[in-house]
Parts: C-alpha cells; structure tokens; sequence
C-alpha cells in the first residue's frame, strides 16, 4: 500500500523518530524550570545549552548569536523591529513582493504606519534583478529583508550577492531562510547576513518552536518583554520540549544536507519530468531558476488547483495548491502571479513539496495518478479542446 | 480546508451531466479565466403539449470543487422543468439541494444560476441586458453595479463581505470596497423608503431617519464606522452596520449606548434598535 504519499513538506514536516525521542522526557519528567537555581531547573538549563550549540553547528553561528522564538514569523517581527527600533530615523524598508505573509503581512502594517516599503518584484522565473535591489537602497532604509529561498516556487534568491550589496551600502541585512535551513547547505561564518530567520517545523522539528540569528553587534530590540530569559532577548518561559527537539532536528538536518540535495533532487526531477511528459500543457514554475532540491512548483493548464488537490487527496495524495479558490483572498497566489504565469495555467497551480522520508515507490505512484487526475478535470473543462 | 458537505462531495466526485451537447438548442456561458471559474451550460428543449421542456443538459466546468458541484446540481434541478419553471431557478435553489455552501463559495451557485439563465434566453433569441464596461465596479472580476444591486435587493445582504461571498466583487484588490458600501447603502436606502413611506405624514419615522442620517451616521463615520436604516416597524429600528461597525466586537453596545440612546432621548423612550438586514 504506497497511500498516503506526503508531499506538502514546505508547509510543514514530520516530527522525526529521533527528534520526538529527544524531547518526549521534557514534558514529563524533565519539567523544570531552566531559570530556577536548583539543579532540577539547572539540568534543563543544560539541555537548552546543548541545543543551542547544535543549532549553531548546523548554521555556522556563535552559540550567543541564536535566540530561539515560537515560530518563524516571531523571528522575522523581532528582526524587522529590531531594526526600525534602532534606527528611528530611517523609514524605509526593503523587500520582495513574493515574500512569506509573515513578512509582507508585517510590512503592509508598517506601511499604514507611516513606513515606506519598497517591494522588488521578480521575473517569470521568479528571480530578483539585482540592479534594481541596488537601486532601491538609500541612505534612510532600515533593513533589507529577502526570503533565502522561496516557499511556493522553491526559487532560492541569491543571498550571498544580495548581501554583498546591502551591506557595502551599510543596511541591514535579515533574510527569511524558514524553507531553506536544513535543504540547503548554509555557513553564517561566510555569509554576513545581520539576521536570518527559522522555523522548526520546516526542518522534521515539531510546531511552535523558532531561533532568529542576530549577528553578534548587530542591533537589536526584544519584541517580548518581561523576564531575563534567552540572555534577555525574549522573554517568556523557554518552550524547552521544542527547543531540545529543534536541536536535535539541526543535527539531523546536518546530517542529511548532502542526502537531501542527492537523492531529494533526484526524485524531485524524476516526478518533474514524468508530470511533463505525461500531461500535456503544463509549465514548471521557476524550472531554469536556481530551485530548493525538494520543490516543484507546476502550473496544469484548463484546471483549477482546487479541484486538483480534492481529487488527489481523495487517492491519498496531499499537496497544497496556489489557486484562488484554496484561499480567502480569491486571488491566485501573490507568488503565482508575480511570476506572470498565464490565466490559462496559473490556477491550476500545484506545489509538490518532498522531504528525506519520501520513497521512490511513492513518487512512482504518485507520478502515475496526477495525469489520471488532470485528465478527468480536463474533460469536464470548457477549455483546452480543439 | 473547506467544509463542504457530503452532497457537495458526492456531486463533486460524481459530477451528474457532464459534458456537452453538439446541437444543443440554448447555452449558456459564464464566468472566464481571470476569475479562475467558468461555466458551460447546454440545454436540449423540447416542445411536449405545447410546453417547453428542458429535455436534456449538460455542463463543462472550470474552476473549484464547488463550481463543479454547483453546476451538477443545477443540470439535476432543471432537468424535465418547463422553461418557465427553469427561469424561476435562483442560487438559493441550488445551495439548497447541496444542503449549503461554504460563505466564501456561494458565488459558484451566482454562477450556476446565470449560465441557466443565458442558456434560457439563448434558447430563445432574447439577449440577457449586457451591461457595458462602464458599469463595472469590481474590476478584478468584471462584476457589474447591477449585479451587485440584484444580490443585495434579492438575498437581503448588509455588508461587504457577504456581498463579496455572493459575487466575488471586492475580493482582490479591495479597490472597489467603497463602491460596494455605498451601493449597498443605496439599496437599503430604498427598500427602508419602500417599507415605512407607507404611512405618510409620519413625523416620529421622519425625525428618526433625519437622526440616523445627520447625527448618528456621521458620528458613526468619524471612527471609520457607519449604519444604514433597513426598516422602521413601529418601535422597532433595524439598522445594518457598516465599515468599522460591520467588524466590530462591541457592535451591539454601540448599537445600545449610542444608537438606540440617541434616539430614545431625541424621539420616543420606546424605540428599540436591532442590526438586521
């Protein structure tokens, strides 16, 4: 029985065995308090630590550079807001129109409050001009926030140029890498970003667990205030179960880097190449762009995304669409449609997003039932005919 | 996740009538790409007693789960209706036989309901008034001033978002949320008149409604809110609250410790003031 085939991994993934093993003892019998002074919170405090360095070890971080948050989303408010904090002066915020709602969402609020944002688009491949980033620097902008890689087309932005250039114009520098930590190799040594955002549950981590890098000297502002906890940089008690689990997932995650980007990818172009060759007008979003190795984004033309991923679901195959019908807004996705993808296809949008856990067989099976499906859509469809 | 219905499932999984009929004698075609849902209706009439009758019909469907349900269920209703019966067919009929709709998906039977509509009319020669590009207020998705009018006169809507779950207008850019309010304003405005002017020389609904329209609204509007009489039923005053007031928690204290105050100490200590529509 190869149903149910998972393939939303960019929305979000297993708990790993090893991850759940690892934090399983913090909700009952290591519950302590790590701020207390005796030794029951004291051991706790400890396997924070010890979390803290696997983290720092899979990004090539100091240790005191992490905070860890509750989500990805508190990482990229509490960088942006370091920023603006910082500098009171500088109004202006740099950032791309397909980024996460985390950070469009936070920006658009910022903009009914008096902030300037500018919003660099992207072309049909879902790539950024650099040029036109360089242009849009000046001397009151904040931050520059751009997402490492994309979490609907899987297009990764190139972030060691980008940062190159914001930083020889002297701004600050945060990049929303939820999707890419753990698919692709990273090294904080090397790449002078000031702050970069991550998510657990990205990464076989469990739900409710985040860690935001702030560069050591980098500026910044607690979001949450209260007591001393994370070196006094966010407050709340320490979300321990999780923050052990994400530790352990960063190991993990270290560990399977180069499998990820072998034998993910291989899948990945397998089930792309099957799905072009058996469906006839489709087009692959972001296919000559550099792509996250687990992401394939394809655009069915004459369907509609919705109907795609009920029929799919029905075969016990789970994926997540772009198409207007799937959201609240009616509009296609923000990311679909900054790619110019034609009427004709972008409703028909689907994301298959795999992990390490996925297996040849289920792509095969998986590679076999979608045609079937956008068969049977097409010929209930007005369009696409002759 | 969408919580349809078993019946939306079934019709979804099953769709009932797909496809087309080549020498169809009416069809009926609604919707387009943009909006990412469209409709084909073909319908097969004939003439039994001298009755006209749908004798076959068939869909094709683009778009969500619903709009394939909706328009299987509509070819299960009009099958064997006399035309006459087939044009008294409204959406409601047909969120009805699929024992609901979610809100954000009840234009896919806006859409069903339109295509039996045209296909009637194409059927007959008649042309269905096609309303110029002038009158679009909602340019995303090409919805009319007059299809906006019509499903808030037929359904009794109130507020934006239920005009938007009945139309789609005003669900991307937004731009047209201004538009939307005061057309909704309008046609309340004269279903409020066609209701109370009934008793003429009535100088306490008079005073009320110059209140509400001078004092309570604009105060009401300062804070980005706003209100709209519907009706006047002896002490009873049914308003529709609209912009902040529509989304706001505390509606029903303002409604108490503002409106219903107001008039109470202007007009008459026995009004009662209800949000309705």
């Amino acid at each position: 029985m190869t149903a149910p085939v998972y393939l939303d991994n960019n929305a979000t993934t297993m708990v790993a065995p090893e991850v759940f093993e690892e934090m399983r003892p913090y909700f009952s019998e290591l519950y302590g308090n790590p701020s207390s002074l005796h030794s029951f919170g004291g051991n706790v405090a400890h396997a924070l630590d010890e979390a803290r360095r696997k983290l720092a070890a899979l990004l090539g971080a100091g240790e005191e550079e992490l905070i860890f948050t509750s989500c990805g989303t508190e990482s990229d408010a509490t960088a942006i807001h370091s920023a603006l904090e910082e500098f009171p002066d500088k109004r202006h915020i740099v950032t791309s129109s397909v980024e996460h709602p985390a950070v469009l969402g936070l920006c658009g609020h910022l903009e009914k409050q008096g902030y300037e944002v500018t919003y660099l688009g992207v072309d049909e491949q879902g790539r950024l001009d650099l040029d036109e980033l360089a242009e849009a620097l000046r001397d009151d902008t904040a931050i520059v926030s751009l997402m490492h890689a994309n979490n609907e087309s899987g297009v990764v932005f190139p972030l060691a140029e980008i940062t190159e250039i914001v930083k020889a114009r002297g701004v600050l520098m945060h990049t929303d890498a939820v999707q890419s930590v753990g698919k692709l190799p990273l090294d904080l040594g090397e790449l002078p970003v000031d702050f970069l955002s991550l998510s657990g549950h990205k990464l076989h981590g469990p739900k409710g667990v985040g860690a935001l890098f702030v560069r050591r000297g980098a500026p910044f502002s607690s979001l949450l205030i209260g007591g001393h906890q994370e070196d006094n940089r966010r407050a709340g008690t320490e979300n321990v179960a999780s923050i052990v689990a994400l530790g352990k997932a960063a190991e993990l995650a270290g560990e399977h880097v180069a499998e990820e980007r072998e034998r993910v990818s291989a899948m990945r172009d397998r089930l792309q190449e099957e799905l072009v060759a058996r469906c006839p007008d489709t087009l692959v979003n972001g296919g000559a762009a550099p792509r996250l190795p687990n992401t394939l984004s394809i655009s069915f033309g004459y369907v509609e995304g919705e109907s795609i991923v009920l029929l799919l679901d029905e075969l016990g195959i789970y994926v997540s669409t772009g198409s207007a019908c799937s959201s609240d807004s009616l509009e296609v996705s923000h990311v679909i449609s900054r790619m110019k993808v034609p009427e004709m296809y972008a409703h028909g949008s689907i994301r298959f997003s795999l992990s390490r856990y996925n297996t040849a067989t289920e792509i095969d099976y998986v590679s076999a039932r979608v045609p079937e499906v956008i068969k049977r859509l097409r010929e209930l469809s007005p369009y696409g005919r002759e | 996740m969408w919580d349809y219905s078993d019946k939306v499932k079934d019709h979804f999984l099953n769709p009932r009538n797909a496809g087309e009929i080549p020498d169809a004698d009416g069809i009926g075609d609604t919707g387009n790409l943009r909006c990412g849902d469209a409709l084909k209706l073909y319908i097969k009439v004939e003439e039994v007693n001298g009755e006209e009758r749908i004798s076959d019909v068939k869909f094709q469907t683009f778009g969500c789960a619903s709009a394939i349900a909706a328009a299987s269920a509509l070819t299960e209703i009009v099958k064997g209706m006399t035309l006459d019966e087939a044009k008294q067919v409204t959406n409601r009929d047909i969120v009805e036989y699929l024992g609901g709709l979610p809100a954000p998906k009840i234009h896919c039977s806006v859409m069903g309901a339109e295509a039996l509509q045209l296909a009637i009319a194409d059927y007959r020669g008649e042309t269905l008034e096609v309303p110029g590009a002038g009158d679009i207020v909602c340019k995303c998705f090409e919805v009319t001033e007059q299809q906006i009018r019509d499903s808030v006169a037929d359904n009794n809507l109130t507020t934006v978002e239920q005009v938007t779950n009945y139309t789609k207008a005003g669900g991307a850019c937004t731009e047209c949320i201004p538009d939307i309010q005061r057309i909704i304003g309008e046609v309340l405005a004269e279903k409020a008149a066609a209701t109370s002017d009934e008793t003429p020389g009535n100088e306490r609904d008079a005073k009320i409604r110059r209140l509400l329209a001078e004092q309570i609204g604009p105060a009401l509007g300062a804070h980005g809110g706003g209100l709209q009489l519907v009706a006047i039923e002896g002490d009873k005053v049914v308003v529709a609250m609209q912009g902040a007031c529509a989304m706001c928690a505390n509606v029903h204290g303002t409604v108490r410790d503002f409106v219903q105050k107001t008039l109470r100490e202007e007009v008459d200590e026995s009004i009662s003031v209800e949000v309705g529509g």
